[in-house]
């Protein structure tokens, strides 16, 4: 295990998450785990085909079959739904038009699952087609055909931002250079795949909703909306969940469709989605083209950047317009450049919708600014490292676009990968065929100005304290996987110096736990770690007093150490917390308290249209050195060694930091060498974890990860997120190893064994063209 | 179509050794031995994470083998003994393997961890002193989306060197 040591001054080298003996001894129970033995089963009808008008829908068949109990289609539900209240464009079951193959278009509760597959096989579907589009060129065309009426063009949202001067930035430099960039579209492939537990009770008209959801309250609202139900007679919990990534950081069909199969059979609905079903639903990483023009000094400073993005967004708004904003937004924030333009072009396609993933819309306009900033340190013959520390910011500062960074630790993060990795005794000294790169990134903590503007704080946590001593915490955040329970326990233990045993917390259950806004922009740690400090502090508080009172001295003279309350400068003057908490309940009873966090107004961002998106109270930084090693006969490209340093801000848990770092790095990993998704006219063809390529351990590299601590102002004990900003690096630095390794600049992700063998004939082919041309006489 | 013209469900009675005690069940022919697990046995710390033999979330030892229960038909299993991560945890204590991913942090979201350990444990049975590649051969069937692997190398390396 790794080591800190804090700025609290106490060894930390991290704990085991709260929930981790549930996990490894098979007891956790995730969805499809909780008991359904009175369940009916649910499966969907999804659409045939890729862009058509529905003629007919005739589910009359699939009704009486017997064992059917209910049959839902469009008209059940008038509402849409969607996680941006300015895009919900989308029914949760088609109606009057479908736009991408595998769309919901009716589903079945039956008594069991060959029940409900035959119930399928029986329903009509009658469709006029029309022209589809299944690339973002194709969309835009002229002429194209709309897949929403309302979209000219077929976009969903252009985003033009200007900041500072880039025509007098690009005049000042001395080098100019453009890449042009394409990453192929890749899916969250978390191993749980989706399923929900639907249980209407027709006696009271409650609905309690348990499902693998990141963002709980969102689908707690989307319930009520598409169901018009009141919230108050809907109850959401979230039981183990099995990962996200992003993939559930919105509300999902399938969730909506079970609580309508659940309504109409007036009972229990369960429905488990194939691993097929889960590439359908999709709302991970667009494929995206970025061209990238940056101008440079002769010093490797930078002086002007102009990029264009277009993302293929597939056929509904879901985060979209979010994902086009955070594209352009965050080529602020990591580095100082003196003038930026940004065009970005969200476009509908005939494809299932794309959403957030991992590193939310900053990880491919990354890539490909790495990568350039990777290739003009070439030319100008730089050190890539030297050129980074050319452009660092100083903190505090505000971005060009008005985003507030507090603490840097980027430097030092570039120091310790350079010395970790053996930079500069190593870089050009490696045999043919094995290279180095380097590449820098960040990531928000979090959005400081939240989806639903209601006025409400970030984040709320509830304590309460008993009779038995101990401390349970109450918290809205959704654990997935990432240990945010655990964050809770500790930040509560640190503030009250318990030790962590005594904390138990109780998450995600709308009847129970303070609403949260959920799992997603690495928000938890900052704002719900806050908010617990709070709580757990208006406690400390409150049980000073009574210790006061019984230590016989003054409220400021009283301290806490192990679980003690102490007076100031006497020995024999302590009491036990269970003494404390008794006598605090005299008269009482079991004690509540409440904290809470608000990011404050200079972390939501500028006033200029879109400005929300990006703005955050702290950024991470991240550094990664990248050893890759590539066969030049067969294109196999073999990363050796990964070193990873990450400003954190502060490790609350060391050992759920460093986890999550060789998680992110891994996950970068993935979609530089082998994940795609691929399309075969609308048809899915990687829609299995066979053919979507996700690294196995045989594949994946020892990641040495460093911890560096900037200690954010604004953060609980200092903290910042650490889940998200280490993905983003590690394809510019497998790209630029690659680079250095064989002479090849890739301008496509993934790296794969084709494209690096194409890119090796291309050079093979215009060598013998030049040396043929020198030749001629 | 009318509940009558449905074919009849074929079953025959299946007797095996789970985790470590006999029993006897009715089962389809086309059961799955994941599902049996699961929904007959109620057993659900195997997971289904996959639509057949692609990902190694319901990994179990068939004989000390480690079968993946997704292709597996439970009437195969008729004289035979299954284990499940139910069976590891002998007693108040946790399995060493168990331990270690805890405390390793060799489970994220945990929901490819029974499988994991199944694999690992398959591994440990034959062969007490793995090296680091044959840990990594054993657990390439096991795919994990969390950890990107490195504290799953540690937590079986850290149960290894556990070893009693």
């Amino acid at each position: 295990m790794s080591g800190t040591v804090s700025s609290r001054g106490w060894p930390r080298p991290g704990v085991p998450l709260i929930d981790g003996i549930d996990k490894v001894t098979g007891r956790a129970r995730y969805t499809a785990d909780l008991d359904h033995r009175d369940a009916l089963v649910g499966r969907i009808f999804r659409s045939p085909v890729g862009h058509g008008e529905i003629l007919r829908l005739d589910v009359s068949r699939a009704q009486s079959l017997e064992g059917v109990v209910a049959v839902v289609v469009g008209e059940d539900c008038p509402q849409t739904y969607g996680v941006l209240p300015v895009a919900m464009n989308e029914y949760p079951l088609a109606r009057g038009k479908v736009r991408y193959r595998g769309e919901p278009v009716a589903a079945v509760a039956a008594v069991d699952a060959e029940t409900a597959e035959r119930a399928l096989a029986l329903i009509e579907l009658e469709v006029r087609e029309l022209p589809a589009h299944y690339t973002a060129e194709s969309a835009r065309a002229a002429g194209a055909a709309l897949i929403h009426e309302n979209r000219p063009g077929n976009v969903e949202r252009a985003v033009h931002h200007v900041f500072g001067d880039p025509e007098a930035g690009f005049a000042a430099a001395d080098l100019v250079r453009d890449v042009h960039i394409d990453c192929a579209e890749v899916n969250h492939a978390q191993i749980e795949p989706h399923a929900a537990l639907a249980d209407y009770d027709p006696a009271t008209g409650q609905l309690t909703m348990q499902s693998v959801s990141q963002v709980t309250f969102y689908l707690h609202m989307m319930l009520a909306r598409c169901l018009q139900m009141e919230e108050s007679r809907i109850r959401v919990i979230k039981p183990f969940v099995g990962g996200g990534f992003g993939a559930r950081v919105e509300v999902l069909n399938f969730e909506i469709i079970t609580a309508l199969l659940a309504r109409s059979a007036r009972g229990k609905v369960l429905m488990q989605l194939t691993r097929e079903e889960n590439f359908l639903t999709h709302r991970a990483r667009p494929q995206t083209t970025i061209r990238l023009r940056v101008g440079m000094r002769r010093d490797g400073g930078m002086t002007a950047c102009e990029c264009e993005v277009v993302q293929r967004g597939g056929a509904y708004a879901g985060y979209g317009i979010v994902t086009i904003l955070y594209a352009g937004a965050l080529l602020h924030g990591l580095y100082a450049i003196p003038a930026v333009k940004y065009d970005g072009y969200r476009i509908y396609t005939n494809l299932p919708p794309c959403g957030a993933m991992r590193g939310h819309g900053s990880v491919n306009t990354r890539h490909a600014f790495e990568v350039l900033l990777d290739r003009m340190a070439r030319e100008l013959g730089l050190d890539p490292f030297a050129v980074r520390r050319m452009n660092l910011l100083g903190a505090p500062t505000r971005t060009l676009n008005d985003l507030l960074v507090n603490s840097y630790g980027l430097p030092e993060c570039l120091d310790r990968v350079e010395r970790a990795s053996g930079w500069r005794e190593r870089i050009g000294r490696l045999p043919r065929g094995r290279g180095l790169g380097m590449a820098c990134s960040h990531y928000v903590s979090g959005a400081a100005k939240p989806i639903h503007w209601t006025g409400e704080p970030h984040a709320v946590v509830n304590l309460k304290l008993d009779w038995d001593g101990g401390v349970t915490a109450f918290t809205g955040a959704a654990d997935i996987g990432q240990g945010s329970s655990t964050m809770v326990a500790i930040t509560v233990a640190e503030t009250l110096d318990l030790p962590l045993a005594r904390i138990r917390v109780i998450a995600a259950d709308s009847a129970i736990t303070p609403k949260d806004n959920g799992a997603y922009s690495s928000r938890i740690t900052f704002m719900v770690g806050n908010a617990a400090i709070d709580a757990a502090q208006r406690l400390k508080d409150l049980l000073s007093e009574v210790a006061a009172r019984r230590l016989g001295v003054r409220r400021e003279d009283v301290h806490t150490a192990a679980g003690m309350f102490l007076a100031r400068g006497g020995a024999a003057t302590a009491v036990s917390f269970e003494e404390v908490a008794r006598e605090a309940l005299v008269g009482e009873g079991t004690l509540t308290v409440k904290g809470t966090f608000t990011c404050p107004p200079e972390s939501q961002g500028g006033k200029h249209k879109g400005g929300a998106v990006g703005a955050t109270m702290g950024f991470s930084y991240v550094a990664q050195v990248v050893e890759a090693s590539v066969d030049e006969d067969t294109g196999q490209v073999t990363v050796d060694r990964v070193w990873a340093a990450i400003d954190c801000g502060h490790a609350i848990n060391p050992l759920a930091v460093t986890g999550q770092v060789e998680g992110a790095v891994w996950m970068g990993m993935g979609q530089a060498l082998s994940e795609e998704t691929c399309y075969l006219d609308g048809l899915p063809a990687h829609a299995s974890l066979l053919e979507y390529r996700v690294p196995t351990i045989i594949e994946s590299p020892p990641i040495d990860v460093q911890i560096v601590e900037s200690h954010d102002p604004l953060g609980p004990f200092g903290a910042k997120e650490a889940s998200e900003g280490a993905l983003a690096s590690f394809a510019p630095a497998l790209v630029a190893a690659i680079a250095n390794a064989i002479g090849i600049d890739l301008d496509e992700l993934p790296a794969t064994p084709d494209r690096i063998v194409e890119a090796l004939v291309a050079r093979r082919r215009r060598a013998r063209l030049k040396s043929a041309h020198e030749t001629e006489p | 179509m009318r509940q009558d013209q449905r074919p009849p469900a074929r079953k025959r009675l299946v007797r095996l050794n789970l985790n470590g005690r006999w029993r006897e069940d009715a089962v389809p022919d086309h059961l799955l031995l994941v599902n049996y697990l699961r929904e007959t046995a109620g057993l659900t710390g195997t997971k289904t994470g996959c639509d057949g033999g692609e990902c190694g979330a319901c990994m179990v030892l068939i004989d000390s083998v480690p079968v993946p229960a997704c292709i597996t038909l439970a009437v195969r299993c008729d004289g035979r003994s299954v284990e499940t991560i139910e069976s590891l945890a002998a007693g108040d204590g946790l399995h060493r393997l168990q331990r270690a991913f805890h405390e390793h942090l060799g489970a994220q979201c945990g929901f490819c961890t029974p499988g994991m350990i199944m694999s690992a444990a398959a591994l440990l049975r034959r062969n007490a002193r793995p090296t680091d590649a044959e840990i990594r051969e054993a657990l390439a069937g096991n795919l994990c989306r969390c950890t990107g692997y490195v504290k799953i190398v540690e937590s079986v390396r850290a149960a290894v060197d556990d070893a009693p």
